[in-house]
């Protein structure tokens, strides 16, 4: 069955990929497709550009400095909202509050204040991030074996203690969640902000390549990018996975 | 203190709101903030009632609906009977469920300049994107519906003679129903954040355009009122069809 399964898969994969060579040989206009053969060259041909690999390994840059802030962050505001109901039921409304308003309308915002750079990508990225890991961490918190802190405190922890020895290390589990979420949220603030800047970066690229109908370098940038955002969002499940194993 | 835990909690959040919008319109009126980046919150209820008075606000607001509309329509038209057919066939789900849910992490906003470039800068390529969105949602729980029908009452309505059609009609739909609402209204709310973002990113029209014109323009109390009328549309469509899938899945079980 398992076998099978694959196969079916592949097959799929394969006729798409031939039904894309055929239609974009015969039929499609060169200036605006351009087929999977002509993508995979252009792909290789791209990671020989410096300019290209620059911007690339500055998405990166961004995407892993936003995750990091993004999932401190988190932990940072949750776990004292999770530490008290009263705090929780106070704060939690304005959280929500927040994280439904749709944030690419204060992109233009985020520009305005950081600037054309970095620093907008990654605060875009944070801001899409963060919100995954507060709920979840919280939402963690709740789960949190009452017995288990009865217990610590009853043989005389202290507050200290009680966070570092006993709530930290059971949230784990709910944080990897948290953080294959954020992951996703910052994957979309980075790219977002990335493609609306377009003097710099991959935005630069994009719009270049578009303007010059160059669909093959065009395909291949994104292709390139949603290769590591599937392989980053594959590293977070992954992690998740393996960390939340131990949870009973 | 006999104040209510309840009551005490509204009174921090109230609290926190007037301290942040105190210290907003403080800090610009001061010129403590850039008021070029957050201007005085009065200069902003105040465009706002210009905004809405003037009315063209209703026609971007239009567009961006408009699009959505086609969007969600290509999506279901797509979803639907592929999460369908892909359903009917356990080997097709272990095969095909994976790869979509794979596909769906990927950010669809990573083919908006594909779309740019074969559908132009107008509501064509937000559309696409659009659907593209709201197509993934639609498709997984369509499958995830379908495949959960309950075996017992399938196997009863076959062996009282149920025909295809019947089978169809009085099992798998309500049964599959409850799922299937919940993902198209995803999908909407997805489509809805897609449309405003390649609005933002590139485009001659609509809500999020002009959003972007007036913050080039040096407009940001005009801006602030369009991103108000664009939160309170994200937050009337989360709020109608949440009350919709509700009131879907009463009916259902009624």
């Amino acid at each position: 069955m398992t076998g099978r399964v694959a196969v079916i898969r592949l097959a799929a994969i394969a006729l798409l990929a031939i039904a894309w060579e055929v239609l974009a040989r015969r039929f499609a206009n060169p200036l605006f497709v351009a087929p999977p053969s002509a993508t995979l060259v252009a792909a290789f041909a791209l990671l020989d550009d410096p300019d290209v690999v620059r911007a690339l390994l500055a998405a990166l840059q961004e995407l892993a400095i936003a995750f990091v802030i993004a999932v401190a962050a988190g932990v940072v505001i949750a776990v004292p909202l999770g530490l008290s109901t009263f705090w929780r039921g106070a704060f939690l409304p304005l959280v929500l509050g927040l994280y439904a308003i749709p944030q690419v309308t204060v992109l233009p915002l985020f520009v305005r204040i950081f600037g054309l750079g970095p620093p907008t990508k990654i605060a875009f990225g944070v801001t899409h991030g963060v919100f995954a890991v507060i709920l979840t961490v919280i939402a963690g918190m709740r789960t949190i074996d009452p017995i288990l802190l009865r217990a610590a405190t009853s043989l005389g922890a202290t507050r200290r203690q009680l966070i570092f020895n006993v709530v930290l290390p059971s949230l784990v589990p709910s944080l990897f969640t948290g953080m294959r979420l954020a992951m996703s949220g910052v994957l979309l603030g980075v790219l977002l902000a990335e493609l609306y800047v377009s003097t710099t970066g991959i935005g630069f690229f994009t719009q270049a390549f578009t303007n010059a109908f160059a669909p093959a370098k065009l395909f291949a940038l994104i292709l390139l990018l949603a290769t590591i955002a599937i392989a980053l969002n594959e590293l977070a499940r992954v992690a998740e996975r393996r960390f939340s194993r131990w949870r009973t | 203190m006999t104040l209510s835990r309840g009551l005490r909690q509204r009174l921090v959040q109230f609290a926190c709101v007037a301290i942040v919008f105190g210290a907003w319109q403080i800090g610009s009126t001061t010129g403590a903030l850039d008021p070029l980046i957050l201007p005085p919150l009065s200069a902003i209820v105040v465009q706002l009632g210009a905004v809405l008075r003037a009315g063209t606000v209703w026609a971007d607001l239009g567009v961006t609906l408009a699009e959505l509309a086609i969007a969600f329509a290509f999506a279901v038209a797509i979803g639907l009977p592929a999460g369908f057919l892909v359903s009917r066939s356990r080997l097709a789900v272990r095969a095909f469920d994976p790869l979509i849910a794979g596909l769906y992490a990927v950010p669809t906003i990573l083919l908006y300049p594909l779309y740019l470039l074969f559908f132009g800068i107008g509501p064509p390529s937000k559309i696409a994107l659009g659907a593209t969105m709201a197509v993934f949602p639609i498709v997984l729980s369509t499958i995830a519906g379908f495949t959960h029908v309950n075996a017992v009452r399938l196997a009863a309505a076959r062996s009282m003679g149920a025909s295809p059609v019947q089978l169809f009609g009085r099992v798998l739909v309500p049964e599959a129903f409850p799922v299937v609402i919940a993902g198209l209204r995803m999908g909407l709310v997805l489509g809805f954040l897609a449309i405003l973002g390649g609005e933002t990113l590139t485009s001659n029209v609509g809500l999020g355009h002009e959003i972007v014109t007036m913050a080039e323009s040096l407009e940001p109390a005009k801006m602030f009122a369009y991103i108000t009328v664009a939160i309170a549309a994200a937050s009337a469509l989360n709020a109608l069809t949440s009350y919709v899938e509700l009131r879907g899945r009463r009916h259902e079980r009624a």
